[in-house]
């Protein structure tokens, strides 16, 4: 079954999109659920109380419902609407991570789960702690129980699925050894929705942090989970309209979550799309998601493997989506431009995880980031332009 | 000597040459082979211009009140950028180059010039070489 009909963008043109990591192509229903609201009933949510003002609000707070549904949250009230997976983790960062003396973090993270931490003047050693890997970028637990152990009462904030090299985390096994020392934990999870069902109580996490663009919702809305048992110890990162009980010039009395944390006017079509692409998701399945990925990653793989000069830095064991790679004697930069001229798009550079490709000792590498949306016939049209590219490089 | 606007218009002429896309940029490749290398010891720090993958190193000097700038890059494709770049400011006056419009450059079509992407070298090195220009 081909899923590009659901989505406008591949009606427009007629090139390969494979820089899924980055942002996915939205279905027509998610344009559409943010038409609708600009067009039928635009009004701001929480605050009046005509009509269209009431209509927003419901729409709004049926996406928290929903959300809280999809990722199997216990209340309403555990989900914040941010503008994305970077504000989630800077407010968590700065409002609740910043009491730990010790924060620990992975070698895969993408940069915005590291600048966070570093601009609370945490460094390697001071404040901040690196688990590292064991072949094929697996999690080292050993050395991250060994983290836990000297430094109980932390703050751990690891990644579902890398980014740059599609890796899948054991994130229940880190939540587990994290409260076994009495520490909290944060997951990135950018990079799941838009391919891995996700249960925050089963997984057992602190907080979970999703983003909506990379999973066919509109961009800048993104959602932060908060456990209900947290919610009154977590400070506002902002504060502002809607969030307050009562102020006078004297003090201010907060709501209750999920309000206090959500200053000002909000994201409102974006979190109604949100929604819709949720639907959407629930539409498809994560059994026909993860089925369709899993052959077109392996797929990918071995189509790669046949190109001696293909250079990988993990096998497709336990990793999905994103694809890293590179070419002998050749600068993936290059590679991109060819592959740009050949209506391919994918991404070349260091994939804003810089001190991982420091580690390998490598500037960057040319990522292939997959959606169930994408097929076959893209994956042979990338590989034939990514010959040619390599062809016309190494004349 | 060709002016600023002349030298765009004959890189204009060679690129326009070329139907398929791909052969443009075969073309961008051959005149990266072209490109002189620069000295090993100019490839230091502070002649990095500041990009997000490829690096790009422009070394700059003045004189009576022209720009001499030379450079190179670790992309082949980006070393043919370079080349297009530094034929249209090198030895020109700092008058002239000052009073360029910078979005003139968007008639040769390179979307590697013309994007506004801040993580590229090339956006970073037509900065610098403005930059020089101005506090020449």
């Amino acid at each position: 079954m081909s899923y590009k009909k659901f989505f406008p963008y591949f009606k427009q043109n007629d090139l390969v999109y494979l820089d899924n990591g980055a942002t996915t192509q939205k279905p027509q229903s998610v344009i559409d659920a943010e038409l609708e609201y600009y067009t039928n009933y635009c009004a701001n949510t929480h605050r009046s109380n005509f009509g269209d003002a009431n209509r927003a609000t419901i729409h709004y707070e049926d996406a928290r419902k929903y959300l809280q549904k999809f990722i199997n949250a216990k209340e309403s009230c555990e989900i914040i609407f941010t503008k994305g997976v970077t504000e989630s983790i800077n407010f968590i960062a700065s409002s609740f991570a910043k009491k730990f003396k010790m924060v620990i973090i992975s070698s895969l993270e993408h940069h915005s789960n590291i600048v966070p931490f570093h601009m609370q003047g945490r460094t390697l050693g001071d404040g901040l702690e690196v688990v590292g890997y064991k072949d094929n970028f697996a999690f080292d637990y050993e050395e991250y129980e060994n983290i836990l152990q000297k430094n109980p009462n932390s703050f751990v904030s690891i990644t579902h699925i890398s980014n740059a090299f599609g890796t899948i985390n054991n994130i229940k096994k880190i939540c587990e050894l994290a409260h076994k020392y009495d520490s909290y934990v944060m997951i990135d999870g950018a990079q799941s929705l838009a391919h891995k069902h996700i249960d925050v109580q089963d997984i057992g996490c602190d907080f979970f942090t999703v983003s909506g663009h990379k999973s066919f919702a509109p961009t800048g809305v993104g959602a932060v989970y908060i456990r209900q048992e947290l919610l009154d110890e977590v400070e506002p990162y902002q504060t502002g309209g809607a969030t307050i009980r009562s102020v006078t010039y004297n003090e201010t009395t907060l709501l209750k979550s999920p309000y206090k944390f959500e200053a000002g006017t909000q994201n409102i079509a974006g979190v109604i799309g949100f929604k819709r692409a949720l639907e959407f998701i629930d539409e498809i399945g994560y059994d026909a998601i993860e089925k369709q990925e899993y052959r077109l990653y392996e797929y990918l793989h071995n189509e790669l493997k046949k190109i001696e000069e293909v250079e990988f830095y993990n096998t497709t064991k336990d990793s999905i989506s994103n694809k890293s790679f590179n070419i002998k004697g050749v600068l993936h930069d290059d590679v991109g431009i060819l592959l740009d001229k050949q209506k391919i798009a994918i991404r070349v550079g260091h994939h804003c995880t810089m001190p991982i490709m420091e580690k390998l000792q490598i500037k960057g590498t040319i990522r292939v980031s997959l959606a169930f949306y994408n097929d076959f016939d893209d994956i042979d049209k990338f590989i034939k332009a990514l010959k040619k590219a390599i062809r016309m490089l190494k004349d | 000597m060709a002016t600023i606007q002349e030298t765009i218009e004959n890189i204009k002429d060679d690129l326009d040459f070329f139907d398929d896309e791909l052969d443009k940029y075969e073309y961008i490749i051959d005149l990266g082979k072209k490109l002189p290398e620069i000295a090993e010891s100019s490839k230091i720090e502070q002649n990095l211009v500041q990009g997000c993958t490829s690096q790009v190193w422009l070394v700059t000097n003045i004189q009576d009140e022209k720009l001499f700038v030379t450079g190179t890059s670790d992309a082949i494709i980006v070393k043919g950028l370079v080349y297009i770049i530094l034929s249209i400011f090198n030895e020109k006056t700092l008058q002239e180059i000052r009073e360029f419009d910078i979005n003139i450059l968007k008639q040769l079509g390179l979307t590697e010039i013309i994007t506004p992407n801040r993580q590229s070298g090339v956006q970073g090195m037509i900065q610098k070489i403005m930059e020089v220009s101005e506090n020449g």
